[in-house]
């Protein structure tokens, strides 16, 4: 009856639904969706639903990004669009790293992460995924304390620790403040403190100023990572600045600079 | 030396190579791959003025470094910081033998940085021990992501790696200049983790670790752990182009590392031949933390002195005219320095 049903209202597979599933895939240290980055290369569909083969590039910003984090975008990219109904056969493929042929041999084989990388591999990348959750925490209650010292000269740094989420505007930043939380399952009550470390525990008067300066080196490394990446891809893909979405935190006007001319690379076979 | 407005700046470019990545000595695509993505970094982050070609890029020589650093370039004296790479490139990437050799020819502007690999275990250590009777270097060079058989990295805290620490004690090798580069084993980790620059530099607190890159992408890991630890620095490299195109995000980073390791423990460099050192200097000195920017005081004459070349020649022992000189800042070893200079609060 379900499949069935499936059959009968899923006849294809659009990019654009891959591509929203894509949304879902989060650059592990960016804390970005990778459609947003320009890290999707294309999109392809052929056949029809229950049994449409989607297949998929990524690229990112350098051949030597960092292999593990390029395992875990393509593997969720495998997955989310796995998930997908109509979808029958997946391939998901990384151009250009110089992991690339390991990495697409074990999502083709689905040999996870382990089978991928062998002996190179011990446990899991379940803590570096939390690692990086905590960081986009750190960084986005940063964010939200300093926005609020800039526009009360009456708040100093040493009583930023008793601020609580109802106390800040509403906007895009304590927006995403709370969206962090809930990753991390803090509270998000009005009454909840915003300075809190990683278990959601506010910090002792007088170590508040320096729990405030080291979340402020995360946001500020966080936010310089993120357009640095950005601005790498579109050095080494021409064109792929149309394929990003902007980023308003840490952003600077020559970000978008016009592209250095480029002289041909490829002078060896 | 660079001068500007009645001052005179001392200039040491503390981070600089010698390289040869051309197709001939490729030994795989990853040569090519390397090459590539520095020449991407060239490309993002320079001023269209300063553009070098590719072929100028895949290998300059011995004269053509003279002239950049020494008579355009304002360089006082520069320290060779190569990176082997083997796995990569037929005879190295940096170019050991022309380095040295270049070096002793000229050693009032040359200093020769050696580097090893810990995984080469017994033999390495041989070899560090006859390398350092020939050249006689007072620091070296690690590549913590060079690869190595079926090695892909390692840690400053395994325990080989310790045991060349021991020999650098022994053989006078003072300063350790680590660049943290990705693919490290286990791939569990954040590769980029500095965390192990923190056991060594407790471990042998009469060596200095220089962090290159001030850890980029983990400014915020760096500055911590350099902030507990009074033996390790920062260096700029790679940081420094960030002046032109990104100038906000480069005045965080120098705000940061004046707060958390102070105006006496960082070092300038071009990173030659990633980017040529004049236009550096000169954007350096004209450089100031936007004002808006109330979280950071104004960065000094002084403190650009010090970043610039003062800093560095002191751990190495360079001479420094006369007058051009500056005391140590009254700070405290660890710690946040003059933490009342950088509060959003109070500055305003």
């Amino acid at each position: 009856m379900t499949a069935a049903l499936v059959e009968h209202t899923v006849r294809s597979v659009a990019v654009q639904a891959v591509r929203r599933a894509l949304d879902a895939v989060l650059d592990p240290e960016l804390d970005e969706p990778i459609t947003d980055l320009g890290f999707v290369r294309s999109i392809e569909v052929a056949g029809a639903a229950p049994g449409a083969e989607v297949t998929v590039h990524l690229r990112l910003p350098t051949s030597f990004c960092s292999p593990n984090f390029a395992y875990l975008m393509a593997s969720d990219s495998k997955d989310a669009i796995s998930a997908l109904p109509g979808v029958g056969t997946v391939v998901v493929e990384l151009d250009d790293h110089h992991d690339s042929a390991l990495i697409n041999a074990g999502l083709a084989a689905d040999a996870g992460y382990r089978g991928t990388f062998g002996h190179e591999a011990e446990d899991s990348l379940d803590e570096l995924r939390l690692m990086f959750r905590r960081k986009a925490h750190t960084a986005a209650m940063e964010r939200c304390l300093t926005e609020l010292l800039r526009a009360d000269p009456a708040l100093t740094e040493a009583n930023v620790g008793t601020v609580l989420l109802g106390d800040l505007p509403a906007g895009r930043t304590k927006d995403a403040l709370v969206r962090r939380r809930m990753a991390l399952g803090l509270p998000t009550a009005p009454a909840a403190v915003v300075l809190v470390d990683h278990d959601g525990i506010p910090y002792p008067a007088e170590h508040v100023p320096v729990a405030l300066r080291r979340a402020r080196s995360t946001r500020i490394s966080i936010d310089g990572n993120a357009h640095f990446c950005r601005g790498l891809l579109r050095t080494r893909y021409e064109g792929s600045g149309a394929d990003q979405a902007d980023r308003p935190e840490g952003a600077e006007p020559a970000d978008h600079h016009h592209q250095l001319p480029f002289t041909v690379k490829e002078n060896h076979p | 030396m660079y001068s500007k407005d009645g001052e005179n700046y001392f200039i040491v470019d503390a981070h600089i190579a010698l390289w040869d990545a051309r197709p001939e000595n490729q030994r795989n695509v990853h040569g090519k791959q390397f090459i590539d993505c520095f020449y991407d970094y060239h490309r993002n982050l320079s001023p269209e003025e300063e553009l070098w070609t590719y072929e100028e890029y895949l290998y300059q020589g011995g004269e053509r470094l003279m002239k950049d650093l020494f008579e355009d370039g304002y360089v006082d004296h520069a320290i060779f910081q190569p990176a082997y790479l083997g796995e990569f490139y037929r005879n190295g990437f940096g170019q050991t033998k022309e380095a040295y050799e270049l070096a002793a020819a000229n050693p009032d502007k040359l200093t020769y940085n050696h580097c090893f690999d810990p995984r080469d275990g017994e033999r390495g250590l041989d070899r560090l021990r006859a390398d350092h009777e020939k050249m006689k270097f007072t620091g070296v060079k690690l590549y913590t992501a060079e690869w190595h058989g079926e090695s892909r990295g390692y840690k400053l805290s395994d325990p080989w790696a310790f045991r060349y620490f021991e020999e650098c004690r022994k053989l006078g090798i003072k300063n350790i200049h680590v660049h943290k580069g990705p693919t490290i084993r286990p791939l569990d980790r954040d590769s980029f983790d500095v965390s192990d620059v923190d056991h060594v530099a407790s471990d042998f607190t009469d060596l200095n670790f220089i962090v290159e890159h001030v850890g980029l992408p983990r400014l915020e890991d760096f500055c911590w752990i350099a902030t507990q630890e009074p033996n390790v620095y920062g260096g700029l490299a790679v940081a420094m182009p960030f002046m032109h195109t990104r100038p906000r995000y480069f005045a965080q980073i120098i705000g940061e590392l004046i707060y958390w390791i102070g105006e006496d423990r960082i070092f300038f460099s071009s990173d030659y031949a990633l980017w040529t050192p004049r236009w550096l200097v000169e954007r350096f000195v004209d450089f100031q933390i936007p004002e808006d920017m109330t979280e950071y005081a104004p960065i000094t004459t002084d403190q650009k002195k010090k970043i610039l070349g003062l800093n560095a020649a002191k751990m190495y022992g360079i001479p420094v005219p006369a007058g051009l000189q500056l005391p140590d800042a009254d700070e405290t070893a660890t710690g946040p320095r003059q933490p009342e200079r950088a509060d959003i609060a109070g500055a305003a």
